[in-house]
């Protein structure tokens, strides 16, 4: 049902020439930290687990593919990690924080939609041992989050 | 946030690459690196490529979406592109466009699947504006309910790439090297190959397609021909050729 409202408000949105539009409010968690390119992080101790918010996982669309740092990778934050396939599109995930993988998900190997209907628990993608604790200082919490996501889709 | 900038009547700047016949995986790798190592504006045109080859998306499983045994037998070259998207055959009657952008050239569009694919069809409609009954549909681009192009993207944190693979006309026998897919737009309703698509030839010719898109993408942007894009030795695409060991294996996976 969700599917056929979303190709009915792209259909309609280019017969109209207005941007697509989404779900009003995406939901959050509080207690989770995120990246202005909608990841969250979910701190414990020296390791994060990490994965994309409601908010992204809308905006992208059905998840058919996953693509999975390996165990043992270094990430940096900011930069890409591995991507999601949805639509037509690779779209890249980006960490919250530095570190090394230490777990991926491989669930979604055979199940890539719990991104789409789990983001912030079977969705989960990695987890990552920090290497700068005090990086995440720099990422929102839930509240500055829905601020910023709700900012965002009003351009 | 990057520098935007600005030409012509304050538009970003954009730089028009034309080609003609330039192999297939060349400019994939050439797209992938202007998408992840330029902070400029690209339009990249190909002309029709220079053999027929099949290309797949980032997650394509050959033995799903390829009849394997007569690709190995006829040495049909089969390429995994850094896209996401369905699978194509293409050849010199492929016309390819493809837009590289910052997210801030076209601020008015979320850099998300959908809002580039609509952006992507509303120029399109200038170009097909009196010509033929063109629409998106779904993720396609259509003339009535048959496709005649197919559209694929990628998008990073701040730019993002939408690439199209025009029929502008095909071989019928091609296509018997494609199996059916089987995640297909609803549109589709089962029909095989030659019953969805169909050619761009009946309504314009080569040249006038090519132009017209350049003069639809010069109402968004201030464009300007470039003869070679730069290129960047430190940079390994991920786009690339399957092996045919690989495809042998997929065919023995498929039977298991």
């Amino acid at each position: 049902m969700a599917m056929a409202s979303r190709l009915w408000a792209s259909k309609a949105a280019s017969y109209l020439k207005i941007s697509t539009f989404n779900r009003a409010f995406a939901s959050v968690v509080k207690d989770l930290k995120y990246a202005d390119s909608h990841e969250w992080a979910k701190i414990d101790g020296n390791s994060a687990t990490i994965g994309i918010t409601d908010h992204a996982q809308d905006h992208l669309g059905d998840v058919v593919y996953v693509e999975l740092p390996e165990v043992g990778a270094a990430v940096t934050q900011g930069s890409s990690f591995g991507a999601v396939e949805s639509v037509k599109a690779t779209s890249d995930i980006n960490s919250p924080v530095s570190g090394k993988v230490v777990e991926v998900n491989q669930e979604l190997g055979s199940s890539p939609g719990l991104v789409n209907g789990s983001p912030y628990e079977d969705g989960w993608i990695m987890k990552v041992e920090l290497s700068n604790a005090d990086e995440v200082k720099s990422l929102m919490d839930s509240d500055q989050y829905s601020k910023f996501c709700e900012e965002e889709d009003s351009h | 946030m990057a520098t935007r900038e600005v030409g012509r009547v304050g538009l970003p700047l954009m730089n028009i690459v034309r080609m003609k016949g330039v192999p297939i995986l060349q400019q994939l790798e050439m797209e992938e690196c202007l998408l992840r190592t330029s902070s400029d504006n690209w339009c990249i045109i190909n002309d029709g490529t220079d053999s027929p080859t099949i290309v797949m998306g980032i997650s394509g499983k050959p033995a799903e979406l390829v009849e394997i045994s007569p690709v190995l037998e006829d040495k049909i070259p089969v390429i995994r592109r850094f896209t996401g998207g369905g699978t194509v055959i293409v050849d010199h009657g492929t016309i390819f466009v493809s837009f590289i952008c910052n997210k801030d050239a076209v601020a008015d569009v979320q850099p998300y699947p959908r809002p580039i694919m609509s952006w992507s069809s509303l120029l399109y409609r200038k170009v097909f504006q009196g010509i033929a009954d063109f629409r998106l549909r779904e993720n396609d681009y259509v003339f009535g309910h048959r496709k005649f192009g197919g559209n694929a993207q990628s998008i990073t944190k701040s730019r993002w790439i939408h690439h199209t693979s025009f029929l502008w006309d095909y071989e019928t026998r091609n296509m018997s090297y494609l199996k059916l897919p089987k995640r297909a737009p609803e549109y589709r309703l089962a029909r095989d190959h030659l019953d969805f698509i169909c050619p761009m030839k009946d309504h314009l010719s080569r040249s006038d397609f090519i132009n017209k898109t350049i003069d639809a993408a010069s109402s968004h942007f201030s464009v300007s021909s470039t003869i070679k894009p730069p290129s960047n030795l430190k940079f390994t695409p991920n786009s690339r050729l399957l092996t045919e060991q690989e495809l042998e294996a997929a065919a023995m996976k498929s039977f298991q």
